[in-house]
Order: structure tokens, then sequence, then C-alpha cells
């Protein structure tokens, strides 16, 4: 580890400490700013990879299977996560159908396809090809992922249907719950470990 | 007794790795990932603020417009992001009624001000409350997304609801301009620099 790794400086104060070994359940705060500078990774590489994979496998599979159903008399519909951002692409709004299109779908499946890459290098103690812009990439990235809100999103969608139409949730739906999760936990600030684990 | 400064130390964090790289030999790259380095973020304040008044702008056509369309065998009807809340409330769903205030009203209203204070109090070098100015910053970037939701409602109800001659629900206008809102609102969050906060008042610690 080089002699400045060992430093951490707060973002958003620009305060500077020396890094503190850290317990399972420990986290460390700025003393001016109070904001969380350091905690202990909650997954190992060999972890992270896993579930990053299976991410990419649920991603898929709202992609292309319902997330709701509903009922009206004899007629039936549903809507997957394709669905609904190409329904607001052929509206006469497509210019939100783009950005939710990289919400919801683009800008996930990144982050997904970069971690992936990324840590099955790490897992042989290697750095991936193009390791520093990728890892740039998953930090401008980091905010523009919108899966849970979309969540939200459709639990008001029913909600705004019930009294006219029948509705029900389908797999998808359990899929994109736990997607959300894992993103959470495999996007999150837990890669940045790979800068000093590979050096 | 306070840790002392990046700069203090001759130290520079780079915004994209969390580096905290020397400045001796005066690098314009992060030595670790090669990200550009800044003292600060570049133009912050007056980025910020454009931004911001751009976003404030589009938030007047976003609550005007309609959002969406819907239409049945015998009558079409659009609403408005403040109606449709109103109609969940009067519906009986006070809860997702205000879920959808919270998300399409309270947390811009909620953006705007809190971005407004922020930019006038840096402006003005003021040095008070600046822990709490810190934490207001932070909980701007939590918040910042969720907005989102009225778009994504919007789109799901469009795809739902497709009977053809017999109904269905489009989008309206509406939705793109509060989605501009959204995103504007989350640029001028990421540009704003809360080490400015810090910037002054450094000698009465
Ligand atoms: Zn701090």
């Amino acid at each position: 580890m080089s002699e400045s790794s060992r430093l951490i400086i707060c973002e958003y104060c620009d305060s500077v400490y020396e890094r503190q070994q850290l317990g399972t359940h420990q986290r460390a705060h700025c003393r001016r700013c109070g904001a969380l500078l350091d905690r202990r990774p909650w997954l190992t590489v060999d972890q992270s990879l896993a579930l990053s994979a299976t991410a990419g496998l649920l991603l898929a599979f709202v992609c292309f299977y319902p997330v709701l159903y509903i009922y009206v008399r004899d007629q039936s519909g549903s809507a997957t996560l394709l669905d609904a951002v190409l329904a607001l692409f052929n509206g006469p709004v497509s210019v939100m159908g783009m950005t939710m299109a990289c919400a919801v779908i683009l800008v996930p499946a990144t982050q997904i396809g970069l971690l992936v890459w990324l840590l099955a290098f790490a897992r042989n103690q290697r750095h991936a090809p193009g390791f520093r812009p990728c890892m740039r990439l998953l930090e401008v990235l980091r905010p523009w992922s919108m899966l849970e809100v979309f969540l939200l999103g459709a639990l008001v969608a029913v909600v705004k249907l019930t009294g006219r139409i029948d509705t029900a949730p389908a797999a998808g739906l359990f899929a994109l719950a736990t997607l959300s999760f894992l993103m959470v936990g495999v996007a999150g600030r837990d890669v940045r470990m790979l800068w000093d684990q590979l050096s | 007794m306070m840790p002392p400064f990046a700069d203090q130390l001759n130290l520079r964090l780079c915004h994209r790795c969390k580096y905290a790289s020397p400045m001796a030999e005066d690098p314009r790259h992060c030595t670790r990932c090669q990200a550009r380095l800044h003292y600060r973020k570049p133009d912050a304040i007056a980025r910020t603020a454009a931004l911001t008044l751009a976003a404030l702008v589009f938030y007047i056509p976003a609550n005007l417009l309609p959002i969406i369309h819907t239409r049945t065998l015998h009558h079409d009807s659009t609403t408005t992001i403040l109606g449709s809340v109103m109609e969940l409330w009067q519906a009986g769903a006070w809860d997702i009624a205000l879920v959808l205030f919270t998300a399409s009203v309270g947390v811009p209203v909620t953006k705007f001000l809190a971005l407004g204070y922020l930019l006038v109090s840096v402006q003005r070098r003021s040095d008070r409350s600046r822990k709490e100015r810190t934490r207001l910053y932070r909980l701007l970037e939590l918040i910042g997304y969720w907005s989102m939701l009225d778009v994504f409602v919007a789109g799901l109800l469009t795809a739902l609801v497709q009977f053809g001659p017999l109904g269905g629900i489009e989008p309206r206008a509406g939705i793109l301009y509060f989605g501009l809102v959204v995103v504007l609102t989350m640029m001028a969050t990421l540009s704003f620099d809360p080490r400015l906060i810090w910037d002054t008042g450094r000698s009465n610690e």
C-alpha cells in the first residue's frame, strides 16, 4: 500500500485523516462535518462477483418478464420494464423514454458489466484491461441508477389502478425488488477496495 | 483538535477514486486513476446556480401541463401532477397520495430551497452552521432521484393500459418538463462543492 492511500480525505469538508483498522460493524465518521469516511466492505471479491452475475440475470429477467398484470372484464394486459420504457419512447415525450432507458436499464447494465469484468480479474489478483477507466466510469454512473425508484413506481401504479382495474404482481416484480437490493450492495462504495487490494 | 485540511498537507482529493493525491510535483492528473485533479469543483457556484435556475423555470410547465391522458369509451380526461395526487387522496389512498406528493412536490421544492440557501450562504462567506449545511447537502444527494417516480409511473401505466379502441393511457408533455427538472436538479447538486462551505472561518476553529 502506497504512502498516501493510508490517508483519507473527507469529500465534504477536505479534512485529512489516517486510515484506521475498522472492525466489522465499525464506521469512521468525519469529526468536522460528520460524513461517513470509511467502513469495512460488506462483501469479499468472490461474493461481489457472484452477486453481480446474479444481478445481471435478474436485470435480463425484468426486461422480458412482466412486472405487473392487469385484468378488466375479459381483457388482460401486462408490462415488463422494457415495455414501460418503450411506452414513453413511442409517445409524445420520447426524450423521457431515453432518460428512463438510461436510468433503469442502460446504467444498471453497464454497472453490472463493469463489475463482472473488474471482479473476474480481481479474483486472480490481477488488474482487468482498462482497469482505471472502468473504475472511473463506475464512480460516474453511481448516482444515475434508479431501479429502486421504478420499484416504488410499480407500487404507485397498482394503487392508481385500484377500483377501475384489477392488478396482480408478477414474477418480474419480485425479481426487481431483489435486483434493486443487490445493486445497493454490489454497485456501492465497496468497489473502491479494488484500488488498494490490487496494488 | 480538529484534523488538518488537505491543502495544508499539500494533498488534493481525487473526485473519481477518492485518492489523496500528493501535490509536491504539481501533477494535473491523479497519480492513481489519472482523472483530472481540481482544487475545488470547477465553476461550482456558477454551474449550480445556472442549473438550479433552469430547473426552476421548467418546474412551472411541469406543474401546469397535464402528465397523463386517459381515454375510455365514454370520455377523455387529462391529469396534472397535483391532480393525480388529489385523485388518489379522494379515492382514500392517502398513504400513496402522500408518497406521490412527497416525490413530486416535496422533494423538488426542498431541493430548490436547499440549493438556493447553500449558494447564497457560500457566496456570502458565511461561517455559521457549517456542519448543518454540509448535512443538508448530503440530504440533497440522497433524495435527488426519487422525484423520477412520476415519470416511471407514467411509463408503466401507459404500457399496462392499452385496450385499443376501448381505452388507454398516454403520457403528456408535463412528464417531459418534470423529468428535466429532476435531471437538472441532480446535475446542480453534483456540480456544487460542499468543501466551499468549509473554506471560510478556518482561523477560528
Ligand atoms: Zn468531513
